[in-house]
């Protein structure tokens, strides 16, 4: 008799559902390496490229053709003239030849060397095109009856162009300039420190704000549902619309904000909050932590709920007093939620645009890296600097996910 | 701190720092509502607020509505704890001052109640510490959030010369009637937003439906199957949380540009989704594994095969959390600003953020621009206040992207 032992390996029935979950999940793989992964990838690969934004564009051969001379009466002399230029001042177009077909009537009588026809269609071999080269090719016709009764124009039939350009995206011209210029100069590290502050104090703010909202909120009476879904409001409504709020509240001419303060005699002149350094990076973190404090609030709240209130009751049979139960028994309690909490919203506050974006543009000692990233690339236009930040943000954020996996995957299960 | 602890000590200081958040706030609120000059007085709120603080202990009824109807008097005649303009009316002067002495008293009242004069302990003495914080706490938070909104919405009723001539005056003119609302008939008939509106639902409603195609499935493979992987697969879900927008934008625009997908709806429908993917299958996902699996596993044993599980068995089991994963995906879809922006340059197929960034012009009123933020926040906050329940449990559940 043979003992009886376990299966080993992997089964018929355990493939099929190995089968069957990637088979779901393929859906999903596939959109998110399509829109995630692979724009990370390119970021890399334009980050060494000297792309600018007119390069999207790539050079073309740009082509009109019209008659000029007298086309009134049979046997008037006329010219088909093709104007030709290159549409980039810098890149050349190889090979460029183009196609036309000549109106019925009109009798070619001498043509570019360069040029060939067959029958009524034209072919011309241009060559190579040096960038914002410009010619005008003439071809001289006489003109028949034909072409005056049908009354059509050599414009009416698009000529057909063809050229080779090469695209910087494409070709293989690297470049560190992008890294050199991103890393050039006392900028960078204004706008590292910049980043550096408004991750920071925007998560603490955020975290205490939420913290002292959720102890607020953590008792029943009545209206706390209502407390509690108005707290949320910063948090669901659109940020344009709250940025466009807090600016048209603090606005230095005609701001409700700077004639409270003047009418209360804390200020003399109209203070412009968004507009001053360092004043304008501490309103947009302020903004930071009054737009995200109830996504703290929430988590914290949620936490204090499950919290057990025997142990709490047992305190107070022990003769602790409020400000001792809070420190010896919420907040141990609470330090889980907390560091999860301060390691995403640090993490999302360092990728946070639109904010400082909507708000100052930038502009007033708030430029952070993720706005660097639009400022380069569109801005400058320097779509490969653009790139070259990016990839700083990335690397810093690999840094922050090691981290995220070491400390946080054990906390709260997540 | 031991100091501090005597009903002498601790009434009087808790009179002065209340006094003055409610001065503050009752001149705030004061000027917000009339436009007219109200502000609090440092010293007026420190003699006072001494004075509240000591009628406030422990005693009769009498003293704190004592104390109420003196502090109103002298605020009338100007030596209060706020200082009322010359020019203000007698009634919105009478308001200011009881609003401030009434609440003043009243919440001495309650935040004192243990506190005796004399030597007081270290429970009563914390308790009426933390009174006074949650009042404090409760003015604060509600100011804070609400006086942006307060803003946005009055400005929106106003007109360009109003608001610079007195920037503080919210009043609204009732007898004005409907030409209150010019500069929203003027955005839906002359700035289009009516296709802005349609175009965004359009989008987030795509979005939502789009996300649980892709989610649903993937959710209850990340839930339910056993597979080499599932659990690197299901953290590094939240990895992609983690990648900013702008790094992805940089990258789609170029690639959008060049196929020409810029500037179309398809193009936006094509990226919401992504974005959003992860979020809703981290969220399913959790909410799959609170399933019983016996049910499943019934319907399996008579005869249906996974999808039709998923199907029959799961998805109704799971309606409150589509609900919640719906809303939440709506909303990120609803308030989206920065693809929008890069990507849509013609008017016609703006969403209502991108419609409202190209307010922000100086040419137009700033009425015009607040009241298309009125316009794109309404719809969110109607649909947040009727399901809050809903929302809220899908802004916890999620772990929620920033």
């Amino acid at each position: 008799m043979t003992d009886a032992v376990p299966p080993k390996g992997t089964g018929p029935l355990a493939r099929l559902e190995a089968r069957l979950a990637w088979s779901l999940l393929a859906p999903t793989i596939t959109a998110v390496a399509l829109v995630v992964v692979l724009p990370l990838l390119a970021i890399f690969w334009i980050s060494v490229k000297p792309v600018s934004l007119s390069d999207l564009r790539p050079p073309e051969m740009v082509l009109r053709e019209d008659i000029r001379g007298d086309t009134d009466t049979a046997g008037d002399a006329a010219n088909i003239r093709y104007r030709l230029r290159n549409s980039s001042q810098e890149q050349p177009i190889a090979n460029v030849t183009f196609r036309d077909v000549i109106p019925e009537g009109l009798t070619v009588n001498e043509l570019d060397t360069r040029c060939t026809l067959d029958g009524r269609s034209l072919e011309c071999d241009l060559g190579d095109w040096e960038g914002g080269q410009r010619e005008r090719l003439m071809i001289p016709v006489t003109v028949g009856q034909a072409f005056i009764d049908n009354g059509l124009r050599p414009q009416d039939s698009p000529a057909d162009i063809t050229g080779k350009s090469s695209n910087v995206l494409t070709n293989t011209t690297f470049t560190f300039d992008n890294f050199a210029r991103v890393f050039d100069g006392d900028e960078f590290w204004e706008v590292l420190w910049v980043t550096l502050f408004y991750t920071v104090f925007g998560t603490i703010g955020a975290l205490l704000f939420g913290l002292f909202a959720a102890l607020l909120l953590n008792k029943s009476f009545r209206g706390q549902g209502i407390l509690r879904g108005l707290y949320l409001f910063p948090y669901v409504s659109p940020v344009i619309a709250v940025a466009f709020a807090w600016i048209i509240l603090f606005d230095p001419f005609s701001g409700s904000a700077n004639a409270l303060l003047v009418q209360m005699g804390v200020t003399q002149q109209s203070i412009n909050f968004f507009g001053e350094r360092p004043l304008a990076l501490i309103m947009v973190t302020v903004f930071e932590v009054w737009r995200y404090f109830p996504l703290s609030f929430l988590f914290i709240l949620a936490r204090m709920q499950s919290i057990d209130t025997d142990m709490y009751e047992a305190a107070d049979m022990d003769g602790a007093s409020p400000f001792q139960q809070f420190w010896a028994l919420s907040v141990p309690q609470l330090l889980g939620i907390l560091s999860v909490l301060f390691l995403l919203r640090f993490i999302w506050t360092f990728n946070k645009f639109d904010d400082i974006f909507l708000l100052t543009g930038g502009n007033a000692g708030t430029r952070t890296l993720t706005v660097n990233v639009y400022e380069q690339a569109f801005a400058i236009s320097n779509i490969g600097a653009g790139a070259a930040v990016a990839v700083v943000i990335f690397a810093c954020l690999l840094l922050f996910s090691v981290f995220f996996f070491k400390f946080i995957s054990r906390e709260e299960g997540l | 701190m031991n100091a501090l602890r005597h009903g002498y000590i601790t009434a009087p200081v808790l009179g002065v720092l209340w006094l003055f958040v409610i001065a503050t706030t009752v001149a705030v609120a004061m000027s917000f509502a009339t436009g007219s000059a109200f502000r609090p007085s440092g010293t007026g709120s420190i003699f006072w607020g001494v004075l509240a603080g000591f009628a406030c202990i422990r005693g009769k009824v009498w003293q704190p509505v004592a104390a109420a109807a003196v502090i109103t008097v002298a605020t009338l005649f100007g030596f209060g704890p706020i200082v009322i303009g010359v020019s203000v009316s007698s009634f919105s002067a009478f308001v200011g001052a009881a609003a401030t002495a009434g609440f003043c008293a009243l919440g001495l009242w309650m935040m004192l109640d243990d506190v005796v004069p004399g030597a007081i302990n270290r429970h009563v003495f914390e308790a009426s510490v933390i009174r006074f914080l949650t009042g404090f706490g409760y003015i604060f938070f509600t100011a804070i959030v609400l006086i942006p909104f307060y803003v946005m919405v009055l400005t929106s009723l106003k007109n360009q010369s109003e608001l610079i001539q007195n920037p503080l005056d919210f009043s609204i003119e009732f007898s004005r009637g409907a030409e209150l609302f010019r500069s929203y008939v003027e955005l839906f008939s002359q700035f289009n937003f009516g296709t802005y509106l349609l175009n965004s639902f359009v989008i987030s409603v795509l979005t939502v439906f789009i996300t649980l195609l892709f989610a649903i499935p993937g959710a209850y493979a990340v839930a339910r199957l056993r597979f080499r992987g599932r659990a690197a697969f299901s953290r590094s879900i939240l990895l992609i949380y983690m990648v900013p927008m702008i790094v992805l934008a940089l990258p789609i625009y170029i690639a959008f540009s060049m196929t020409g997908l810029r500037n179309s709806m398809i193009g936006i429908v094509m990226i919401y989704p992504v974005t959003t993917i992860p979020v809703a299958l981290y969220m399913l996902q959790g909410y799959f594994r609170g399933l019983p699996g016996e049910v499943e596993e019934a319907g399996l044993m008579d005869g249906l095969n996974r999808l039709q599980v998923i199907w029959k068995i799961t998805l109704p089991l799971s309606l409150p959390a589509m609900a919640s994963v719906s809303l939440y995906v709506f909303m990120i879809a609803w308030n989206e600003f920065l693809l929008a922006f890069m990507l849509l340059d013609d008017p016609s197929k703006f969403t209502l953020t991108r419609g409202i960034a190209s307010l922000n012009s100086s040419e137009i009123p700033r009425q015009h621009l607040m009241a298309g933020s009125v316009i794109a926040t309404v719809p969110i906050m109607a649909i947040f206040l009727g399901l809050e329940r809903f929302m809220t449990k899908g802004l916890t559940a999620g772990s929620v992207k920033g």
